[in-house]
């Protein structure tokens, strides 16, 4: 390990609502690899989108090779010597290999762009990192890592002192990851400082230098990797004082029926032979860290994606049976009674320009119309019953939804799935963008929906949210479905190791 | 890595046999359409379809279009017309007019979509209406055009050798026509400004984080398409004896419609000049071919509506096929 040629410090940030970064601390030496760790939301990508200006720190310093800097955009930061290989890659797809590494300074004979130097170029970098592509295949046409090895190329050919890596290992294969790693020892071998953002505990061991712990935007500590386990780190990740009680014992009782079953459900890399039950009554949550395949396990049993193979079935009402259900769209899912509360509530989940009540009736408009007409008051009365219930703080059920809060936004998504009576109900991180109080309030709505009842799919990278709600837990990690426990044998340390790739 | 495709991917190709198909047959049943004056004429009013589908390439690569081409083309050749009617402008000056008139249009679409972040569609409709307005408003009565009698403005087109009916009539106009095509395809292909249009119709954020200004080239996106319209103008000035104010709407749809047929990615990110060439041949030998072999001016524009779904479903089966493969 060489000398410190990056130093943060005391680095401060806050959005709305939110302390992203609360006086943090770290440092680069030439030479090492060091990891970055912390659950989802602990602030690692914060920090590094502030180092390379992405971001405008509050306050605290930032020292690069004996320097202070701040930076105000990718651009200097990038002059300067700083990189970050992004975890989603910014390349343009339709041009070729050697037009993406060299975008924005183009060498050029008159106004001609010098594409035979620029083919030259990157071969001679290629070259470098002993990696075999051809400059001149058009970038779509790649592989994910062979895209990852572009960027990286891009990277070097920038004079990079310090290159950050965010996650570089989540879409590539075992031999992508082999080849990743001879390509970051090289660097390493030339000096370059290497920061390596993942959640992957034997990557970790294998590859870093140092670990440096965050958690909830704070510093925790850093280590040195050799000196350390695998059970310090989780340690110093999730070590947080637990302010919400977790939930000591399942409250499903344990004959309540299965009202969904999923059988070796596959839907592309993101889901791979998943399969569990769901009972009545029952609130199941997913855990995992994030594109471990939840979203995309949701949203293949709600037909919004196509599925592959996998058998679902659903309590019958009428014959108390299981019986297997085809869902190919979200039509045919909604009238097997499920309903999906999208992670982005904005995009997915609610049309913030209609009222409450547009919201609210939108997915069974049809009980609502004589003829061609709406019922306009019928459907007033619907959702005003809803408002009243779930407490959704508006002045009127005429209000457009954009004019309510985040909590309040969920509740009207809530509502239009009760309102459609779903008797199984998938909450995609039902908190996320909401504050405190009106969290507190979704899980108690949670809570009297399940035991209406109502059986609830939960979704969720809160490890507190997961232990205070969940009556029984299922962890994927990477497309799998990697542990299932009940609550009364679930703790943090356990659904970590399960969800860090430690498949049982 | 780069594997070996059929020609008959490159919807280039697919759009050239379609047109020499089409050629067979016109020759085939029409005795007129082989005669060298149906060559010429066809080729007369295909120059400003060729120049407007130049122009509105550029937004198309970058995922937008351009719907003012049609009305602003009129509009600028109504514009011209006049004050060389009324006001004795040289013909020579009312060339350079047409040329800054659509280069002003460009602009301000430019900055509509690349600065102030309208949608495209939003923001050259809304231009297509002015400029549409502005041509009505200078006159209620059809004005003529550029063209004078014995004046030298159609010659640019169309060289005369000799006099009377042993004339001899050569159509330069289409050398222009491919001479631009070829200058306009190495932009596209050779130049800061082409690579930055086709990524910003690829990627615009991924394109802005590399550092690239990506407002100041959005912009120039449309200048460019303004300024071959303001071209497509003059064209359009050199055949047309006389122009209807107020029209116009509708033209640039036959631009836009050979683009597509050409091949142009119809999410941006991909298209060719040669492309957009060849795809406005195949617009224009419809537009102008059919009566020859007796189809009236509505089956034109049903065939004509055909081969654009056509062509887009191949570029869509194409993706599809892609994806599948990746």
């Amino acid at each position: 390990m060489g000398d410190v040629i990056l130093t943060m410090k005391g680095i401060d940030k806050s959005f709305p609502g939110v302390h992203a970064l609360d006086h943090v601390d770290f440092e680069v030496r030439s030479g090492e690899v060091h990891a970055l760790m912390g659950e989802n939301g602990a602030g690692k990508s914060t920090l590094m989108k502030v180092l390379t200006g992405i971001y405008k720190k509050d306050s605290g310093t930032i020292t690069y090779q004996g320097k202070e800097v701040e930076f105000h955009n990718t651009r200097e930061a990038q002059d300067a010597g700083i990189v970050i290989v992004h975890q989603e890659l910014n390349m343009v797809g339709d041009l070729t290999v050697a037009q993406n590494i060299f975008i924005g300074r183009e060498p050029t004979k008159g106004i001609r762009i010098d594409d035979k130097k620029m083919i030259e170029d990157s071969k001679a970098l290629f070259k470098r990192l002993k990696i075999d592509i051809d400059p001149r295949a058009r970038m779509k046409d790649l592989t994910v890592g062979k895209q990852q090895m572009c960027e990286i190329a891009k990277a070097i050919s920038h004079d990079a002192k310090v290159i950050i890596f965010d996650e570089p290992s989540a879409a590539l294969t075992e031999k992508e990851i082999e080849d990743l790693f001879v390509i970051i020892r090289d660097l390493r071998a030339q000096n370059l400082g290497i920061v390596y953002i993942s959640h992957r505990m034997d990557e970790i061991k294998v590859i870093t230098d140092r670990v440096t712990v965050m958690r909830d935007g704070g510093y925790v500590g850093t280590l040195i990797t050799k000196d350390c386990t695998k059970e310090d780190i989780i340690n110093m990740m999730v070590g947080r004082v637990i302010y919400e009680e977790p939930k000591t014992h399942s409250m499903c009782p344990p004959d309540a029926p299965v009202v969904l079953k999923v059988e070796h459900l596959n839907a592309g890399r993101m889901v791979q032979d998943v399969s569990f039950e769901l009972h009545k009554g029952e609130i199941l949550g997913f855990s995992g860290l994030m594109g471990a395949g939840r979203t995309e396990t949701a949203r293949a049993i709600f037909g919004a994606d196509p599925k592959q193979s996998g058998k679902i079935s659903v309590l019958d009402k009428a014959s108390g049976q299981l019986k297997e259900v085809t869902i190919n769209s979200p039509e045919d899912a909604v009238k097997a009674g499920i309903g999906y509360l999208s992670e982005d509530r904005r995009r997915y989940g609610i049309v913030v320009g209609k009222s409450i009540i547009e919201n609210s009736t939108l997915a069974c408009l049809e009980e609502y119309t004589h003829g061609i007409f709406i019922d306009k008051k019928k459907e007033k009365q619907v959702t005003e019953k809803f408002i009243d219930e779930l407490a959704t703080k508006t002045p009127s059920a005429d209000q457009l939804v954009m004019n309510l809060s985040g909590g309040n936004q969920q509740k009207v998504v809530i509502a239009k799935w009760l309102v459609k009576n779903s008797d199984i109900l998938i909450f995609d991180e039902p908190t996320r963008g909401i504050d405190v109080g009106a969290k507190n309030e979704i899980y108690k709505l949670m809570n009297k929906l399940a035991a209406q009842g109502k059986s609830i799919i939960m979704i969720s990278s809160e490890m507190t949210e997961i232990l205070r709600m969940s009556d029984r837990i299922v962890i994927m990690c990477e497309g799998k479905k990697t542990g299932e426990m009940d609550i009364a044998e679930a703790t943090q340390e356990s659904i970590m190791d399960k969800a860090t790739r430690n498949i049982s | 890595m780069t594997k070996k495709k059929s020609i008959f991917n490159d919807q280039r190709v697919i759009a050239a046999l379609v047109a020499v198909a089409l050629t067979v047959v016109y020759l085939i049943f029409s005795k007129e359409f082989r005669q060298y004056s149906s060559f010429l004429s066809m080729l007369d009013f295909s120059y400003y379809d060729i120049l407007m589908a130049f122009g509105v390439t550029f937004p198309l690569i970058t995922g937008g279009v351009d719907l003012s081409i049609g009305t602003g083309m009129v509009c600028y050749a109504l514009i011209a017309g006049q004050l060389v009617r009324n006001n004795g402008l040289p013909v020579g000056a009312a060339i350079v007019l047409c040329l800054l008139l659509g280069l002003a249009f460009g602009i301000i679409n430019g900055i509509l979509v690349g600065v102030m972040g309208l949608a495209p569609f939003i923001a050259t409709l809304s231009t297509c209406m002015i400029t549409r307005g502005v041509g009505s408003a200078l006159s209620a009565t059809p004005w003529p055009t550029l063209q004078q009698p014995g004046g030298w403005f159609h010659s640019i087109f169309k060289w005369q050798f000799g006099t009377g009916r042993s004339a001899f009539k050569f159509p330069f106009g289409i050398v222009l026509m491919l001479i631009l095509m070829f200058v306009l395809e190495f932009v596209l292909n050779h130049t800061k400004f082409g690579r930055y249009t086709i990524a910003i119709g690829s990627n615009r954020e991924a394109t802005a984080l590399s550092g690239i200004n990506v407002k100041f080239y959005h912009v120039m996106v449309y200048a460019v398409c303004g300024l071959l319209t303001g071209f497509a103008a003059v064209a359009y000035a050199a055949v047309t004896p006389t122009v209807q104010p107020g029209t116009g709407a509708g033209l640039e749809m036959d631009g836009i419609g050979g683009v597509f047929v050409g091949g142009v990615s119809a999410t941006g990110g991909y298209g060719s000049i040669i492309g957009s060439f060849i795809g406005t041949m195949v617009i224009v030998l419809l537009k102008t071919g059919l009566p020859y072999i007796g189809l009236q001016s509505n089956w034109q524009q049903i065939i004509t509506g055909a081969v654009l779904i056509i062509s887009v479903m191949i570029d869509i089966v194409k993706k599809r096929r892609a994806a599948a493969t990746a």
